[in-house]
């Protein structure tokens, strides 16, 4: 072969003749070692680039990391409880999970509860008990107003008498919660479990249990999306990648103009267009299609949450998606067809696979994207249609309780790097292409 | 090399005619036979229509106008998957996803065979062009003259009847491009098979056709074996096109049968071979190759004309030498004389008188 193809004569030859670099470290012409004077031509330059980013950097630092890493720690910290109420924490720390709150734990708490109310701590201690039993801070802050005048022994007596749910279990199991700074009740509450009386995980009340299930709907949902996204952006990018310049121009401005638009007027847009009294609706009915009474609810439930961010995501497919079509030479095509395949297998099996890396880049923005989703569903979902996200901005806005958004987020954080990770071993990230 | 009758007709154009717009042809009435087991070669600068009607041999283009038939029957309307025509594309278009065994089997597999079957077929079909060793191998991983070969063993491993190439080795270095010329020309003389190959470069067609269709303006110019293309061209535009050829400007002087004298502007006299002139007193154009010229009065014919010629500049290219000339008016008339010892060396400046074998010399129309 080597004698028929002068090119592989000659790689041939070269490799033959390549000197035993393995043998001595090269040095150069004045006897320093190589690697090292290579190393110090090269520091300048690399100097120089980082300066260039350290801007940048920064601001990531500052913006992002940084409070990214304050919510994580959020998620597994909060000292609302065990900073304030010292001496019934230190109780908790000394007894066993499960034991009776004796006299002197009912002591430590009149103790304290008079100290927080001196500070004007009480609401926050109120607020932390609150996550957990629900109500439970106008327990302390009327109680805390009480303690200022001081509670005389027993104790026990005097508290459940001031408010009968002092003795309440329940109320004692979360305090005993909340005695630890760092704890992963968050955590459990995030996935409907929560802990008993000895400690153990268990699976919280069933009327409770509401998170679990919002995760699976959300990844199935993203999936779908993603899904219905490949479905419509395939031959439209097909067709921007083989229509002549000007038209393709021309629906390229199409395709991106949703990107053009607030979100928000897209979104009413579709609820002019969705609901009952509207666009689509009273068309069939005009047609005849449906009965007036028996127009179709199609939003503010899942079918208008998947309308709506199908339509916000499409051009997150179609972008790469196109870019990577463009890209496959058109005689690949036309040599499956000269081969003998009909036109159906030459796509499966020749045009198909070559789109993959922009379908892969395309599917994974969408999905990444989708999971994140929160506005839209918030506006179009009903109450069928509302993702984690939109779990998670209620804690931070409604309850303001934290500590759970934050737990809630790094799940979700988590889910989709497992996901990432799958995809990698599934695909490969090299096989991906953004544009 | 014998020339197959063009009568066999394997594959026929019949008045075929192509537009893409609907307002001008890029193919302008074309009629062409094509024998069975013969290597055609479409010739022509680009936008001559040559690649045109290799599409439309391929099914990927169809005729505005006329029929297209292979082995006697209207092909028209058949898809290309239904043609069995093999086609080597100008980039190779080995399909980056498959290895070279799964390039090969393609064609194979859509045609339903056997596991074995293909497995035996790969084999030989690597083997033809020596390229056994790399069947398992990405084309991203083979060099370009490699890659070249695993198209033309693809082409070729189900059997078509007929193969066609598009500038097949365009991409490839010189040195390269021209072993392939032999290697190609080599595979078509063992199997046999009917090849219709375009190129823009001449040289190749020159080394590899049985015949040669030279295109320009949607037409065929001439259609002829090489030899006769490059020694008897029959127009200015073919003259031009294949290999480097002088061109003298002037009117018939004189015309008894094919013998023509011509009078130049300069009011010299040349002698020239009537091709398609027709009468005294008409323009014309005469085309000389620069090898047929000669200085040396021994070697031109009896009686010949010759005409005066002032020496530019002598170029040294190893196996010959080229000489630039002033010549009736014409700077750029060009000389190349071998390179053996003892040949006189010309300098610049330098006067001589040339002539020319007046079978050498052909009076074309002028352009």
């Amino acid at each position: 072969m080597a004698a028929l193809d002068p090119h592989a004569a000659v790689v041939a030859g070269a490799s033959g003749a390549a000197p035993d670099v393995t043998a001595a470290p090269l040095t150069t012409a004045d006897g320093r070692p190589l690697a090292r004077a290579l190393a110090r031509s090269q520091a300048r330059a690399r100097r120089r680039a980082f300066l260039l980013v350290l801007p940048l950097l920064a601001f990531v630092i500052i913006t992002f990391v940084i409070p990214i890493g304050q919510m994580l720690h959020r998620s597994m910290y909060n000292d609302g409880f065990a900073a304030h109420m010292p001496q019934v924490s230190a109780w908790f720390h000394e007894n066993p999970p499960g034991t009776q709150p004796d006299e002197t734990a009912f002591a430590a708490l009149a103790a304290d509860l008079k100290t927080a109310a001196d500070d004007r701590t009480i609401g926050i201690v109120g607020t932390r008990i609150n996550y957990d039993v629900p109500g439970t801070r106008s327990l302390f802050t009327s109680t805390g107003r009480k303690a200022k005048s001081g509670f005389q022994p027993p104790y026990q007596a005097a508290l459940v008498e001031a408010d009968p749910k002092w003795g309440d279990p329940q109320l004692w199991r979360a305090m005993r919660n909340a005695s630890t700074a760092y704890t992963s009740n968050f955590y459990l509450a995030a996935l409907d479990r929560t802990r008993d009386d000895q400690g153990k995980v268990v699976m919280a009340p069933e009327r409770q249990q509401v998170y679990v299930m919002l995760f699976k709907r959300t990844l199935l949902l993203s999936l779908l999306i993603t899904f219905t996204t490949f479905l419509l952006g395939f031959p439209i990018a097909h067709l921007l990648a083989t229509l002549p310049a000007r038209k393709s121009n021309l629906l390229m401005i199409l395709v991106l103009l949703p990107f053009w638009t607030s979100l928000l007027v897209r979104t009413t847009a579709w609820m002019v267009l969705l609901q009952q009294q509207g666009v689509i609706n009273d068309i069939l009915v005009w047609l005849g299609i449906i009965d007036s009474n028996g127009r179709l609810q199609m939003i503010y439930n899942q079918m208008g949450t998947i309308i709506a961010m199908t339509h916000i995501l499409l051009p997150f497919m179609i972008l790469p998606l196109y870019s990577v079509m463009r890209t496959i030479n058109p005689s690949y095509v036309r040599a499956a067809r000269s081969l003998g395949a009909t036109s159906w297998t030459a796509f499966r099996r020749v045009y198909f696979p070559l789109t993959l890396p922009g379908l892969g880049a395309g599917a994974l923005l969408v999905f990444i994207l989708a999971v994140g989703y929160y506005i839209t569903p918030a506006l179009v979902g009903g109450s069928t249609g509302q993702l984690i996200s939109n779990m998670i901005a209620m804690h931070m806005t409604e309850t303001l309780n934290w500590s759970m958004a934050a737990a809630l987020a790094a799940i979700l954080l988590g889910a989709v790097l497992v996901l990432y990770w799958i995809y990698d071993r599934l695909v490969g990230i090299d096989n991906l292409k953004l544009g | 090399m014998s020339v197959p009758a063009a009568t066999d007709g394997f594959v026929v154009f019949d008045h075929v005619q192509k537009s893409y717009d609907g307002q001008t042809l890029v193919v302008k009435d074309l009629n062409l036979s094509i024998g069975k087991g013969e290597f055609l070669t479409m010739l022509g600068p680009s936008g001559s229509g040559k690649t045109t009607c290799l599409m439309m041999l391929a099914g990927f283009e169809t005729a505005t106008h006329g029929e297209i038939r292979l082995d006697g029957r209207n092909i028209n309307d058949v898809p290309p998957h239904k043609r069995g025509i093999g086609m080597v594309f100008q980039n190779y278009a080995l399909f980056p996803h498959m290895s070279v065994g799964e390039n090969l089997a393609f064609p194979l597999e859509v045609r339903g065979m056997s596991r074995a079957e293909r497995d035996s077929r790969i084999t030989r079909a690597l083997d033809m062009v020596q390229m056994g060793q790399l069947r398992n191998r990405r084309p991203a991983q083979l060099s370009g003259g490699q890659q070249q070969r695993i198209a033309l063993a693809r082409a070729l491993v189900f059997d078509p009847k007929l193969v066609l190439m598009d500038e097949p080795l365009g991409a490839l270095d010189k040195q390269l491009r021209e072993h392939m010329q032999y290697e190609i020309k080599a595979l078509h003389d063992r199997l046999g098979i009917t090849v219709v190959y375009v190129t823009h470069d001449q040289g190749e067609a020159l080394t590899m056709s049985d015949r040669i269709a030279v295109f320009n303006d949607g037409r065929i110019q001439q259609l002829a074996a090489p030899s006769e293309l490059y020694e008897k061209p029959q127009n200015s535009f073919v003259a031009g096109f294949i290999g480097e050829n002088n061109k003298l400007a002037g009117t018939i002087e004189k015309l008894d049968g094919d013998r023509a004298v011509v009078r130049l502007p300069t009011g010299e006299l040349i002698d020239a071979t009537a091709v398609n002139v027709r009468e005294a007193g008409q323009h014309t154009l005469v085309s000389i190759r620069p090898e047929r010229v000669e200085f040396k009065p021994e070697m031109m014919p009896q009686g010949a004309h010759t005409i005066d010629a002032e020496v530019r500049d002598v170029i040294y290219m190893g196996d010959i030498l080229r000489a630039r000339m002033k010549v009736a008016g014409s700077e750029d008339f060009v000389m190349k004389f071998r390179n053996t010892l003892g040949q006189t060396r010309l300098e610049p400046g330098q006067h001589i008188r040339i002539g020319w074998n007046p079978q050498d010399a052909r009076a074309l129309d002028p352009v």
